[in-house]
């Protein structure tokens, strides 16, 4: 059997839901950052995106739009050589549920509709459709179909699926290429739904997990999930833990606003996996001692009017600006103006976000369920259900100055050793031996 | 002077444990500041494995040898104030091995602390409570000062030979002070007139304090008579060899089944096989052997790491800063005249509590680890900084119409806070 693609160098077809700049949360920062590595250690990957709207942001990438529903051409994005890109054009979006993807179809079909008006019938649109199918699930297979028609001419030794809207792709891409399949488990069902599961993501999710060859989990909080929820054997799941792209070229220099108050800031997605009601309750009882604060939540999500609601019924409305999603150069913005970041999430996977704190010499407090607070020493720990507690080390960290100076220190420090390149290195050690695998 | 002749032995134990804190938030607004059921755990637990079994040794090893063998102790106050609540038998194993003769009690700072550093009057206050307490419980009075962790300079020498309580200092018999010298001989301090120095020979207390269950050590196992031979060796350059260590090296840092116990037992028969030798307890060192030389420290040293220096306590921003802010509070505290006030602010002095926020090895998790009751030296820090910022408030209540500085810019103090 014939291993590998010119001369060594593995070539590695990936199946993602998102990338820069269409991201709405860590899972495309992972994925970017992991590929760039890739490339880096000179491994060829092609990569396989659902897309379905054109770029309505301009960035230093530049992304061809495909032109039928399977693109045959290619893209590159900026210095990385060894990679190209493939997308399909679908309504899939990374944490997503069934009803947002209904509702965006929806409004997708809305506008097509309004641009062909009179050729063609709204009914006919509507029912089954004609490029997309009528619901997530359906989606998730038709994603698969194509990219298995795609696959067909590719040249790759390695499927690597992240996340289980690509798990099947991964599944019928493994059949159909003989290649052995890996799935990286970034998050699961569990961490984004608690014990309300839904149970045909989470019967996607094991499919793709038992028919894999190996298993990726960014962490050990998250193995030991994937080994007690999902009945996968510990000798085939690998933890590689996440890296943090620096940003060294950001100047330091002050933003030109001026602040007599201090800012404790919330950066993520407002859902239930990230605990934000556990954020403002802890608010709560730090404007008990300490007054001049405000506490600022970055970020959108299915909770965000509820926390609104929220800190109002709390009566620290005035206290708690909400922002809604942030990107780009607004996030180092509002790193620049914290004085602290909280993470307080139910079920964090990994948690990239609070590396991205400390690499702006922001302290973090991060909740001790999360992959992050594994390989991060010099950070505040705290259980999130803990109010109490996170209120009290968000009061010592503003009261108490040497903490937070030492906390930076140590902190940006400790975050310089947490490399992509670490992280490209542990998927290519597992790629070489699934290839001895499969050759043996 | 007699070269050709072995050295002496000379064992002196360190035996502390300090009082730890409870998990004490900003939101907290009573006056338990310490963990009484974790020190009480503690206490009892370090009683079985180490202070009782160890002491039964050494009665059995002084009374086996008829008064050959010899030994010092230096005891903590905070210790001895917790044997008394909560391992009174252990107390009165330590009077049955002061009613031998044959073992020295020294002196040291009460509280433990690093009160040398920062307050001369307050060092002093401690020094005089501990001679006070050992001669009290152990009827014998300390002549020979060791400062807490070894720490040392010039002028605590100078310190200790002015209130001519004290024969002899001990310190680390570090390499920088030495130069090409020996540990093994009486030095003199630079400065002092009388006083006497007794420097620790730190490669041959380690190998018992650290590497003595170390299985990639090459010397690994160590026996009684392999270590009897290495003293032997030393024959013909020096008088006296000082093994200084914690006394929660036996059972504790290593445990029984490692065979420290076994180790200790063969020990003074290997040594005794020589009829030359013997041992001898700090005073009796001093008695016995000449001064060859004077020492000078000039900078502050320590028996801490491989840096011998202040670092474990004092390294970061928040070890620095929060003990500036404790001993800034020192007129304060004893203005109150409150017993319990002032008792408080004496604990918080244990270095231990500096010891258990510094980040030097935390990466790396070792040494630091051992009993410490936090899962990081942020933790550690917090609960500090909220205790000191109660036992502040306390003392600002106390006093009527006093100045009051604040700890912080923080405009409610916690004491005026609802309490959760």
């Amino acid at each position: 059997m014939r291993l590998r693609q010119e001369g060594g160098s593995i070539s590695v077809l990936m199946l993602g839901w998102e990338f820069p700049p269409f991201i709405s949360g860590g899972l495309g920062t992972a994925c970017y950052g992991l590929t760039k590595a890739l490339d880096e250690v000179g491994i060829r990957v092609t990569f396989i995106l659902p897309r379905m709207v054109e770029s309505e942001y301009t960035t230093h990438v530049k992304i061809l739009t495909p032109s039928s529903r399977a693109s045959s051409k290619y893209y590159q994005i900026g210095k990385l050589r060894n990679v190209k890109f493939r997308t399909i054009e679908s309504a899939l979006q990374p944490y997503s549920t069934p009803e947002i993807y209904q509702q965006r179809l929806e409004e997708h079909l809305r506008q097509k509709r309004m641009i062909r008006s009179g050729r063609v019938s709204a009914t006919n649109q509507l029912v089954g459709g004609l490029d997309y199918s009528g619901d997530m699930y359906n989606e998730v297979r038709r994603y698969a179909a194509i990219a298995a028609e795609l696959a067909e001419d590719e040249q790759f030794d390695i499927v690597h699926a992240h996340d289980w809207m690509t798990y099947p792709a991964g599944v019928a891409v493994a059949a159909t290429s003989g290649k052995p399949l890996v799935v990286h488990v970034h998050s699961t069902e569990f961490d984004r739904s608690g014990e309300h599961v839904n149970q045909v993501i989470y019967d996607v999710e094991r499919e793709g997990m038992n028919e894999a060859d190996r298993v990726i989990a960014v962490s050990h909080f998250t193995r030991s999930i994937i080994i007690s929820r999902y009945g996968i054997g510990g000798d085939k799941v690998d933890v590689v833990y996440n890296g943090v792209e620096r940003n060294g070229g950001w100047p330091l220099a002050k933003t030109g606003i001026s602040k007599d108050e201090k800012i404790v800031l919330f950066l993520g997605r407002i859902t239930m996996q990230k605990g934000p009601e556990y954020f403002l309750q802890a608010a709560k009882k730090v404007l008990e001692v300490v007054d001049n604060v405000k506490f600022v939540m970055a970020g959108s999500g299915d909770m965000m009017y509820r926390s609104i609601e929220m800190a109002a019924e709390l009566g620290i409305g005035q206290k708690v600006l909400f922002t809604g999603f942030l990107r780009g150069e607004d996030v180092q913005k509002i790193y620049r103006m914290a004085d602290l970041y909280v993470m307080p999430s139910v079920s964090e996977p990994f948690g990239i976000a609070p590396l991205e704190a400390l690499d702006n010499n922001v302290p973090v407090i991060i909740s001790k369920q999360s992959g992050v607070s594994e390989v991060l020493k010099h950070a505040l720990k705290v259980d999130f259900w803990d109010v109490n507690e996170i209120a009290n080390k968000v009061v010592a960290v503003l009261k108490y100055p040497p903490l937070g100076l030492t906390l930076r220190s140590h902190g940006n420090f400790e975050v310089r050793r947490l490399r992509w390149k670490d992280a490209a290195e542990g998927c290519a050690r597992i790629y070489e031996e699934m290839l001895t695998a499969v050759s043996s | 002077m007699g070269f050709s002749e072995m050295p002496s032995v000379c064992f002196y134990f360190q035996v502390h444990q300090p009082l730890r804190l409870r998990h004490y938030t900003v939101f907290d607004n009573d006056h338990q500041y310490f963990d009484e059921y974790k020190n009480a755990l503690i206490c009892r637990k370090v009683a079985n494995k180490c202070y009782l079994p160890a002491n039964r040794l050494i009665l059995d090893l002084i009374r086996r040898f008829d008064g050959r063998f010899k030994v010092a102790y230096s005891i903590t106050g905070v210790l001895l104030e917790q044997l008394q609540l909560y391992s009174p038998e252990v107390l009165s194993t330590f009077d049955a091995l002061a009613e031998t003769g044959c073992v020295e009690f020294l002196g040291e700072t009460y509280y433990h602390s690093l009160s040398f550093l920062y307050s001369r009057n307050e060092f002093v206050e401690q020094v005089n409570k501990h001679v006070g307490t050992v001669q009290r419980l152990f009827g014998q009075k300390p002549r020979v000062f060791r400062n807490t962790e070894l720490i040392y300079n010039n002028d605590l020498g100078t310190l200790i030979e002015s209130t001519g309580e004290f024969d002899a200092i001990i310190t680390e018999g570090a390499d920088h002070i030495l130069g090409f010298r020996s540990p093994n001989f009486v030095y003199k301090p630079k400065g002092c007139k009388e006083l006497k120095f007794l420097l620790k020979n730190y490669a041959l207390s380690d190998d018992i304090a650290f590497r003595f269950s170390n299985r990639h050590w090459t010397e690994w196992p160590l026996t009684a008579e392999k270590f009897a031979r290495w003293i032997s060796n030393i024959n013909g350059n020096g008088n006296v060899v000082n093994l200084f260590m914690d006394y929660e090296t036996f059972g504790e840092h290593q445990w029984e089944d490692t065979g420290i116990f076994n180790f200790m037992r063969h020990l003074p028969g290997e040594v005794l096989k020589h009829p030359d030798n013997d041992f001898k307890t700090p005073s009796e060192v001093i008695r016995s052997y000449e001064v060859i030389d004077t020492v000078d420290v000039p900078h502050i040293i320590s028996w801490a790491d491989t840096e011998r220096d202040l670092s474990a306590w004092l390294g970061n921003a928040m070890q620095s800063s929060a003990i500036h802010e404790l001993y800034r509070l020192e007129k304060t505290i004893k203005q109150t005249n409150d017993e319990s006030i002032i008792s408080d602010w004496r604990q918080l002095q244990a270095s231990d509590h500096f010891y258990y926020m510094c980040t030097k090895y935390f990466a790396d998790g070792d040494v630091h680890k051992y009993f410490n009751p936090y899962d990081s030296p942020y933790d550690s820090y917090i609960n500090f900084m909220n205790v000191l910022d109660n036992l502040q408030s306390r003392c600002a209540r106390q006093i009527d119409g006093g100045e009051f500085l604040g700890l912080s810019q923080n405009k409610n103090p916690p004491s005026m806070q609802i309490v959760n």
